[in-house]
Parts: C-alpha cells; sequence; structure tokens
C-alpha cells in the first residue's frame, strides 16, 4: 500500500504564522480565545473605558493651560497647569537665590551632556568619561552648588530645594550606594569572620529599619550624641542616612550575583595567580554586577522614589515645593493639589522609567552569546 | 628505558616537584593519605584511578587550589605554606587546564590570554597580545582570538583555556581530565595539542583516562585508588605488567570497552 509522494500538484499553503495574519484573526487567537480570555478582555474594556476618557479630559482636553489663578478658579474640574508654569521655578530651584540659579542650571547641563555622552553609542573614551561623572562631577557639582570657593558666593544647604536637591540626593545615593554595597557583599563573604560579622551586621541593621526612621533619629537624635556646639548639616545627614540605607539593600542584590558565578571561575582566576582583588575586579564582579542589573536599577528607582521622605526632617525636595506651592492661599483652588501632585508624579515617572529603559539596553548590549 | 629512549624524552634531574607524606582531609574524610611523589623538570606524568580516589584532590594541591594539613609540597624550590607570596609565586609558573574549561565568557578569547600576563606579569599589553597570537597558532585557532568563549565549540574551548594558561609561560601544566567534557569527535583535536606540548618539553601532570596519549607521551603513569598512590611504572610495564590486584581491575574495566 505504498504509494508515491511525488507529484505535480501544488501543496496547499501552510498557514501564515499567526504574527502575519490580519487583525481580525489576531483578536482571535489572543484576545478570545477561551471563555476566561474573553471575560479578562471585557473586564480590561471596561478598566480603559472608565479611566482612559475620564484622565484624559482632566489632564488634557478640558484643563486649564494659559491665563492665572483666576483662569483655574473659574474651571476647578480639570487640571490647573497654569499653576505648575508660576511655580515652575520654585518646584526646580527651591529658596536657591535667583541670581545664583545659573549654577544650578550648569551642574544639571553638565550631568545631562555626561549622561548622553555615555548613554549614545559608540562615543569614544567611555570608559573615562565614566569615571570622570563618578568621581570629578560630584566635586565640580558641589563646588557648583554650595559655592564659597572660586569666587561663588556660599549658597547655604537650607536654601536648596526643589527638584534640583531630588537629583542632589538621589545622585548622592545612587553613586555611592553601588561601590558601598559592593565592599559590603564581598565582606559579608569574606574567609575572616571579624569582617564578616561586621557585614553582617551592619548590612542587617540597615535592612532592619524604616529610612523614615533613620532620617528622623539622625536628626532628632544624633545631635543628642554630638558634642555641644558642633552641629550636622542636615543635608548631608540625609545624604549619608539614604546612602547606607540603600548600600545595605545593594549589598544584597550583589551578594545574590556573586553566589551565581560558579566556583570554576574563581578557580580558573586563582590558577592564573590573580590576587584577590584582581579576581574580583576583573572575573567576578564584571559578571556578578551584569546577572544583577535588573536589581540593582530596582534598588536605585526604590532610593530614587525614597528621596521624597526627607520632608520628615524638613527638606524641600520636589514633593515638598510642590506642597509647598499648594499651600500658597493665592492658589487654594480645588483642583491645584490634584495638578500638583498629578505633575510630581510625572516627574517621577519620566525619571524611573527612563532608568529601567537604560538599565534594558545595557544588559541587551553586555551580553555575549551564550552561557558557558 | 626502550620504550622512553623512543618518545624522546626531555626528562632532566631536577626535581620540580617535590610531595612529602602530604595528607589532606575533608572534615573527617580522609582523602589523601601520606602522598610521596617526585616530579623531575620536563617529566610527563599520566594519574589515574577510579572515580573519588583523589586525582583531582592531588593535582589540585599543588597549585594551592585546595589546601593539604600534613606534610610537604614544595614546587620549584618554593614551599607551599599559607604565606600569599609563596602561593602567588608558585601558581605564575604552574598552569592549570580544568575539565570544564573556566574560561572567563565576559572576554573575548584574546582578552582570555592576555589578562593574566598583563595584570600577574606586568607583560606590557603589545607583547602579551603577540604571546598570545603565538599561542592561539599553537593551539590552532588565531581566527577566533575576537570572539567569545559562548560563541566556540568545547574542543576550541579547551585549546583556548590551554593557551591561555600558556600565555604565563609556566614551567609546569597540570590538567585535570581535560578531555572528559567534550564530545568524542572533539577529544583528538585537544590530545593533540597536548602531545605536541609534551614533545616541547614541558612538565605535566595529567589526570586522565586516555590510555592511548598515556602510552605515546607519559614518562610514567600513577595509579590511585582510595586516596593512596597505588602503584606507579612506565607506561609500558604499566599496562602490560600491572603489579596490584586493584590495577588490574582497573585496567580491565577501562580497556575492556
Ligand atoms: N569539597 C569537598 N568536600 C568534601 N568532600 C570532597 C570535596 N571534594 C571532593 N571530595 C571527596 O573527596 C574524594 C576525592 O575527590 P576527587 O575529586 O579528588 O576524586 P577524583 O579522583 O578526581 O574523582 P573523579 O574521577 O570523579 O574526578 C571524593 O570521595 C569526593 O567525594
Ligand atoms: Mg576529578
Amino acid at each position: 500500500m505504498s504509494k508515491a509522494v511525488v507529484t505535480d500538484e501544488k501543496l496547499p499553503d501552510l498557514p501564515p504564522p499567526s504574527n502575519t495574519v490580519g487583525p481580525v484573526h489576531w483578536v482571535k487567537e489572543n484576545l478570545l480565545s477561551s471563555p476566561g480570555n474573553i471575560a479578562l478582555t471585557i473586564f480590561a474594556a471596561w478598566l480603559i473605558y472608565m479611566l482612559v476618557p475620564g484622565t484624559l479630559d482632566w489632564t488634557i482636553i478640558s484643563a486649564v493651560w494659559a491665563g492665572g489663578a483666576d483662569a483655574c478658579r473659574a474651571n476647578p474640574e480639570a487640571a490647573c497647569w497654569p499653576f505648575v508654569w508660576t511655580k515652575w521655578e520654585q518646584f526646580i530651584y527651591g529658596f536657591y537665590p535667583a541670581e545664583s540659579r545659573w549654577r544650578v542650571d550648569f551642574a544639571m547641563l553638565l550631568l545631562v551632556v555626561g549622561i548622553a555622552y555615555l548613554m549614545i553609542e559608540k562615543t569614544p573614551g567611555k570608559r573615562y568619561m565614566g569615571l570622570f561623572m563618578l568621581v570629578i562631577y560630584p566635586i565640580i557639582a558641589w563646588i557648583l552648588l554650595y559655592g564659597s570657593v572660586f569666587g561663588l558666593e556660599e549658597v547655604k544647604t537650607n536654601k536648596w530645594g526643589g527638584f534640583s536637591l531630588t537629583l542632589v540626593i538621589a545622585l548622592t545615593g545612587i553613586v555611592f550606594s553601588l561601590p558601598i554595597g559592593v565592599v559590603l557583599a564581598l565582606g559579608r563573604r569574606s574567609n575572616m569572620p571579624a569582617i564578616r560579622s561586621i557585614c553582617v551586621v551592619f548590612i542587617e541593621f540597615w535592612r532592619g529599619v524604616p529610612l523614615i526612621s533613620v532620617l528622623f533619629m539622625s536628626s532628632v537624635m544624633l545631635p543628642l550624641f554630638l558634642p555641644e556646639g558642633v552641629s550636622f548639616n542636615d543635608l548631608l545627614r540625609a545624604l549619608i542616612g539614604v546612602a547606607l540605607f540603600s548600600a545595605a539593600y545593594m549589598a544584597e542584590v550583589v551578594r545574590g550575583g556573586l553566589q551565581a558565578i560558579p566556583k570554576g571561575q574563581y578557580e580558573g582566576a586563582d590558577s592564573l595567580g590573580l590576587s584577590y582583588w584582581q579576581k574580583m575586579r576583573l572575573i567576578i564582579l564584571p559578571q556578578a554586577l551584569k546577572i544583577v542589573i535588573p536589581g540593582i536599577v530596582n534598588t536605585f528607582i526604590g532610593l530614587f522614589k525614597d528621596t521624597t521622605l526627607v520632608l520628615i526632617i524638613g527638606l524641600l525636595d520636589l514633593l515638598g515645593t510642590v506642597q509647598a506651592g499648594i499651600a500658597d492661599p493665592n492658589w487654594s483652588i480645588k483642583s491645584v493639589p490634584y495638578t500638583g501632585y498629578a505633575f510630581t508624579a510625572l516627574v517621577f515617572f519620566i525619571c524611573c522609567y527612563g532608568m529601567s529603559l537604560y538599565s534594558r539596553k545595557i544588559e541587551e548590549k553586555l551580553h555575549t552569546g551564550h552561557k558557558r | 628505558m626502550s620504550e622512553a629512549a623512543q618518545k624522546t624524552s626531555h626528562m632532566t634531574d631536577e626535581t620540580v616537584i617535590k610531595i612529602a607524606n602530604m595528607n589532606k582531609w575533608y572534615g573527617d574524610f580522609h582523602v589523601l593519605k601520606d602522598i610521596n611523589l617526585d616530579v623531575k623538570s620536563g617529566e610527563r606524568i599520566v594519574i589515574c584511578g577510579p572515580s573519588g580516589s583523589g586525582k583531582s584532590t592531588m593535582i589540585r594541591c599543588i597549585n594551592r587550589l585546595e589546601e593539604h594539613q600534613k606534610g610537604s609540597i614544595i614546587v620549584d624550590g618554593i614551599e607551599l605554606t599559607n604565606d600569599l607570596k609563596h602561593i602567588d609565586a608558585i601558581r605564575r609558573e604552574v598552569g592549570m587546564c580544568f575539565q570544564h574549561f573556566n574560561l572567563f565568557p565576559h572576554l573575548t578569547i584574546l582578552e582570555n590570554c592576555i589578562l593574566a600576563p598583563i595584570w600577574v606579569r606586568k607583560t606590557p599589553r603589545k607583547d602579551a597580545i603577540e604571546t598570545a597570537m603565538h599561542f592561539l597558532e599553537r593551539v590552532k585557532i588565531p581566527d577566533q582570538a575576537n570572539k567569545y568563549p559562548g560563541q566556540l565549540s568545547g574542543g576550541q574551548q579547551q585549546r583556548v583555556a590551554i593557551a591561555r594558561s600558556l600565555c604565563m609561560e609556566p614551567r609546569i601544566m597540570l590538567f585535570d581530565e581535560p578531555t572528559s567534557a567534550l564530545d568524542p569527535e572533539m577529544i583528538s583535536e585537544v590530545l593533540d595539542v597536548m602531545i605536541d606540548l609534551a614533545d616541547s618539553g614541558m612538565t605535566m601532570l595529567c589526570v586522565t583516562h586516555e590510555m592511548g596519549f598515556a602510552r605515546k607521551v607519559a614518562d610514567r603513569v600513577i595509579f590511585m585508588d582510595g586516596g593512596q598512590v597505588i602503584e606507579q611504572n612506565e607506561p609500558e610495564e604499566f599496562f602490560t605488567n600491572p603489579q596490584s590486584e586493584r590495577t588490574k581491575l582497573f585496567l580491565s574495566q577501562i580497556l575492556n570497552h
């Protein structure tokens, strides 16, 4: 019963792969394939219907875009963007003296240029630029912002505020938490019991207390322990608190990466005669950090958002200045608080989502083919 | 000594490794019992024995990937102690190839090869690249220099691993089952490189079950079981006229399939 399979007739075409067929098919396949799926689709459609038109209308279509407080008072049922336009400078600079704001602008410009340089592909000397941004830039930024050298007028940190303060806290946290976290993670895996216990205690202490209580204690309790007359800058305290707090989280993220590196990598490095630090820096950490990029960025994002907690010790970050603006009696309009918070949320979202996108790009770039 | 004469032995009178009464425990487990072994410069030794007999542990003690608890190991005149300086000095003279290659996956083949010369020997980058290319040519994969280890076959990776060790210009090479993770068709390409290395006069200690290789290049075959050196002899004698019962049993097991 064998039959020749050779034939002149054209065999029927196979159906095209599902992602190349028409939209109707796509909908059937992806949205309506089973009763459960249909229910979910209906629910999602209802959710979109409930949320999207209202949000769009409130934020964009009916919103007040121009004019002043009076225009908003006339239309209190929609977003009041003139509030943001009017307070714009305060949101960015806080109470930084107007005649010196160019210094903040310049510092931010340097930051943007530096980051852009690092993000654009194939720019030469990335390594040096990265080192510059990590080591030299913070010093330049501090000199620009604080002044009191090179003929720059001193601007006390209690004048700092707004988004620029948010950036200062977040970037300090980011720049310091990663290296401290790496050292803590290595210490926690050290063979030396003393070093290991110190690191464990440190990590567990900072992970075990809420950031808000750290900040609170640093501003209320620390002065009690310091000798009379020795004062400790509020901002500096917040910076140290945030950096150490994130460093403890970072340490655990990095430790996860270290644990994922096979023993053979350590032995390979040892057998070539590399010293402990060479082995870690050249072989182990590059691989371990690459594995935990999502976790690192996760910690950065958490840190960025946690900066808003400095409100508790009286520092006015972006959220703080927005709240101060809302409290302005000239702007006591129903829509103003909503607008202020929506604006804050948008700014934070853009920053955090940006970090997330950038991290994904780095991950792709560091992918060197298949695993061992 | 007829066999050794044919093989153009490079053996000299200088002892480069001297292991005396070496013992090692893993917790309560006595892995290595009173190991005594002298290796001459240029000597090629093949170590075999059943699984778990302590072969890997023994050669890993020679470059301090494992620590011994009793007895002494002297490599190239330097005694292995807890002194990091001694350990580093010895690791610079002793290269090692592993069963699973242990190449660094985030670095290219060339970078794998020049890393240790640059950082440990402080060789100028240009010279290190030159040396690396020389050895990559010797293991017959110069054209893969800019690929990553993950893009190479197992046999190629093992040859890179050998080249990487050779770039440090070691006096002694240790091999721990270099071919046992490879598909059969790749084994010979690695063995060829090892034979070539043996012909050049390198002092080699190989843990392997490739008996053809042992016959061809070894000056001495060592049989281990239960953490002890049971028997050692020239390959011809060892295979045709084993002395102990355990050796006979082992040989009958590995030669009969
Ligand atoms: N880190 C360790 N802790 C405890 N026991 C170990 C450890 N490493 C090895 N052993 C034990 O020591 C013995 C010797 O191991 P070793 O790896 O040296 O054997 P081997 O001769 O190389 O065997 P194989 O041919 O399977 O590689 C084995 O019984 C093993 O279970
Ligand atoms: Mg073994």
